[in-house]
């Protein structure tokens, strides 16, 4: 078992072989959490505390859960609410925060980078819970895992992500995922929603979703992040249904045993159709959630372990010179 | 005060020559270059070989009066571009209220005056709060002293509204300097568009949007006749618009700041907010590219862009925090990398950074010549140094260059021939 870093800031930090141990812990808590007592004291007088600089349901619920699960001290912040508008910075939020001796911080915020700011501030293990349009690194650690249980292996797959890529975290760490363990990756987007030189970090561009789709085991749909937008980047929702929506006509291009994934939250209608996405034949969506806590759980797991090594190695260090 | 400079290897940016020589100083200026012996009662300094050249005209220095005199001040802004071999700072008006009325050019010309060892020059703002609308007094302004007229990084939508303050300037003579940059296509942008910039999910502008700028002003050049500075050309889709409006005959210059030739995109790394700039940092092949122009003389000048900001508006999340790098002490040092990388002689770089500024500026600075004012540096290029930011004499320390292995010292500063940093006078002897 591999799993040396400190905190979760990104795939980009992670080796192939961490990524497997935090996938093989996932599989190990799925069935955990698959039993009527799901309590461990993995966690046990350890404080998680979640902020969450932007407003999230779906990924704030789930990390509380796992926190819950592995028998931590849960704490919520609304941080976007707080004293955040009274002008105080995020690195004296930190501060604040950082003297109440959590040993785990769960931080999305909406500007790329500040949850690396952050990390290089605080004492405790960081998980990057989404930071603007960077990374969503626990994110692309679930889809792999449910690729992989539904898919039997998550390398050597031909896996199309679509939509709106430019806005999206998701699709930075999931490519970045799949480039590790050697996957063949398509992004499928019209070209305003497609960020520059991305051909670059080899995948395979395209702005046609019958030519993107050709022969891929995994479509990956995205939210269009209509919230993100200023304007002009589609003429109209129902176009974009239209050419990038997927629809049972278009997944007939991909392999007849392809899975559809989404992060959610969904726009039926908008990137995907209502039917289709809840057809459990070809539909892995709501496995995506159930993964996501079992994820969430051996992120935090690994990361506590690391943790209390390093306190451990500390004290040694203190007693012994 | 009479100073006879010894033994110094003498760099002449207009002859693009270098050799080894005695100058003497005198009054206030060049006496004389060449003279075998030290004239009676002169102080002698021996250069032991090392460099002297005109001091650094440094065209665009943010100063933090008024408005922002914790990030700098005339005093701090004087120290540090002393200690940088920096003899004339030509100020920016993008100050904290803006410098756009002859009373407020008067108020920052009298705070200067006496707080600075080098020499400091005021530019004033084109159009009124910069904003791009009404033209300020560009008479007035003139008379009180205003070397030429700029709203810094704020770029006119309102070309009709720009094309009667450009006609007006014209009218006075005045020098106007731009700064080229679509401000549709770079509003919000942190960083220069490609892979790099995608991965970091950073807001991105095309580098396209510089020629965008460069066309749009130099159609108004054309339109009105006016004098026009380009403040920073970092892009090679850019020369070639420049190249044609130089060879047309428009009265064009261009510059560059010294981050733009030594840094890259990729430098930012990890989101580290010191590498921010205005314009943002671009491609290796663009660096190269702008590089070749300051070689060929296409690109006139290199300054500092001196940009002080606090900690507190650069310990921010990337795209929040301020842009902009403090320079002034850094320039020569940085500048010595494009020197030792074979990239652009000694002449050259002096050239871009005080013969062609004061010459555009219509300042008689910048000459290593025999009547021009002994405002000078002496400096040993090869000298190597590990930077550290808090030793730096300007109040703000956000400079790139934190941490980082540098080569060239200054080792003394002349203004008007007074020694105002360094302490070869100490050796004096005769």
């Amino acid at each position: 078992m591999t799993f040396r870093a400190r905190h979760l800031l990104g795939i980009e930090q992670l080796s192939p072989e961490e990524i497997r141990t935090v996938l093989d812990l996932a599989d190990r808590y799925v069935d955990f959490n698959r039993r009527t007592v799901k309590h461990s004291d993995a966690l046990a007088g350890m404080t998680q505390i979640n902020m969450f600089f932007e407003n999230s349901t779906r990924t704030q619920a789930s990390f509380e859960l796992a926190g819950k699960r592995l028998g931590a001290d849960v704490m919520n912040m609304a941080m976007a609410q707080s004293s955040v508008k009274k002008g105080e910075t995020l690195l004296d939020t930190a501060m604040t925060l950082n003297a109440m001796h959590p040993d785990l911080l769960v931080v999305r915020h909406g500007s790329s980078g500040a949850v690396n700011l952050l990390a290089e501030k605080v004492n405790c293990a960081v998980l990057n819970a989404g930071d603007g349009k960077h990374e969503h690194p626990t994110q692309a650690l679930l889809d792999a895992l449910t690729i992989r249980r539904a898919k039997g292996r998550i390398q050597r797959l031909t896996v199309a992500i679509c939509g709106d890529i430019a806005h999206s975290r998701v699709a930075r760490s999931n490519l970045i995922l799949l480039g590790k363990m050697e996957n063949r990756v398509r992004l499928i987007a019209p070209p305003t929603l497609m960020p520059a030189g991305v051909a670059e970090f080899g995948c395979e561009v395209y702005d046609n979703m019958a030519e993107g789709l050709e022969g891929a085991d995994v479509v990956m749909m995205l939210r269009l992040q209509r919230e993100r937008m200023d304007g002009g980047f589609i003429p109209s929702e129902r176009e974009y249904y239209h050419r990038y929506g997927l629809d049972g006509d278009k997944l007939r291009h991909a392999r007849p045993d392809a899975i559809v994934m989404h992060p959610g939250p969904m726009n039926r209608g908008v990137e995907i159709d209502g039917e289709l996405a809840d057809d459990i034949n070809r539909s892995v969506i709501q496995d995506q959630v159930e993964m996501g806590v079992a994820v969430r759980m051996a992120c935090m797991d690994l990361l506590a372990r690391n943790l209390r090594a390093e306190r451990g190695r500390r004290a040694m260090g203190e007693t012994y010179v | 005060m009479t100073v006879f400079l010894e033994n110094a290897r003498l760099i002449d940016p207009e002859a693009l020559t270098e050799r080894l020589g005695n100058v003497v100083l005198d009054g206030g200026l060049i006496a004389a270059i060449g003279a075998a012996n030290a004239p009676k009662g002169a102080v002698v300094i021996d250069c032991g070989g090392k460099c002297l050249a005109p001091g650094i005209v440094d065209w665009g220095v943010k100063i933090g009066e008024p408005g922002e005199r914790h990030r700098e001040s005339f005093r701090s802004a004087g120290r540090a571009a002393a200690a940088g071999g920096v003899t004339t700072i030509i100020a920016r008006p993008d100050t904290a209220p803006a410098i756009d009325t002859p009373e407020l050019l008067e108020f920052v010309t009298r705070r200067a005056a006496g707080a600075a060892p080098v020499r400091i020059h005021h530019m004033a703002a084109l159009t009124k709060g910069r904003e791009g609308r009404e033209m300020t007094e560009i008479g007035f302004l003139l008379d009180a002293g205003a070397i030429a007229f700029t709203d810094v990084d704020h770029v006119a939508r309102d070309t009709r509204s720009l094309s009667r303050a450009l006609s007006y300037a014209r009218s006075l003579g005045a020098l106007v300097i731009g700064h080229p940059q679509d401000p549709g296509l770079s509003a919000g942008a942190a960083v220069t568009s490609g892979k790099f910039a995608s991965l970091r999910g950073l807001p991105a502008v095309s580098p396209m949007a510089e020629r965008m700028g460069l066309d749009r002003d130099l159609a108004l050049v054309e339109m009105t006749g006016v004098r026009y500075h380009a403040d920073q050309i970092t892009t090679a889709r850019s020369l070639p618009a420049l190249a044609r409006a130089k060879a047309d005959g428009l009265n064009v210059t261009a510059g560059i700041s010294i981050h733009h030739l030594t840094l890259n995109d990729l430098d930012v790394g990890d989101y580290r907010t010191f590498f921010k700039m205005t314009p943002p940092l671009r491609s290796e092949e663009d660096r190269l590219a702008v590089l070749e122009a300051v070689a060929s003389g296409l690109i006139d000048v290199i300054a500092s862009m001196h940009t002080p900001a606090d900690e507190e508006s650069k310990r921010l999340p990337f795209e929040e925090a301020a842009a902009g790098a403090v320079a002034l002490e850094t320039l020569l040092p940085a500048a010595m990398r494009l020197y030792h990388s074979g990239a652009l002689t000694l002449a050259q770089l002096f050239r871009a950074m005080a013969l062609n500024p004061a010459r555009r500026l219509g300042l008689p600075q910048g000459r290593l010549a025999e009547g021009a004012p002994a405002d000078l540096v002496l400096f040993d290029p090869d000298a190597p140094f590990l930077l550290d930011r808090f030793k730096l004499h300007s109040k703000s320390k956000n400079t790139p260059f934190d941490g980082q292995r540098m080569e060239g010292k200054v080792l003394a500063t002349f203004v008007a021939g007074v020694q105002v940093y360094g302490n070869a006078g100490a050796e004096e002897h005769s």
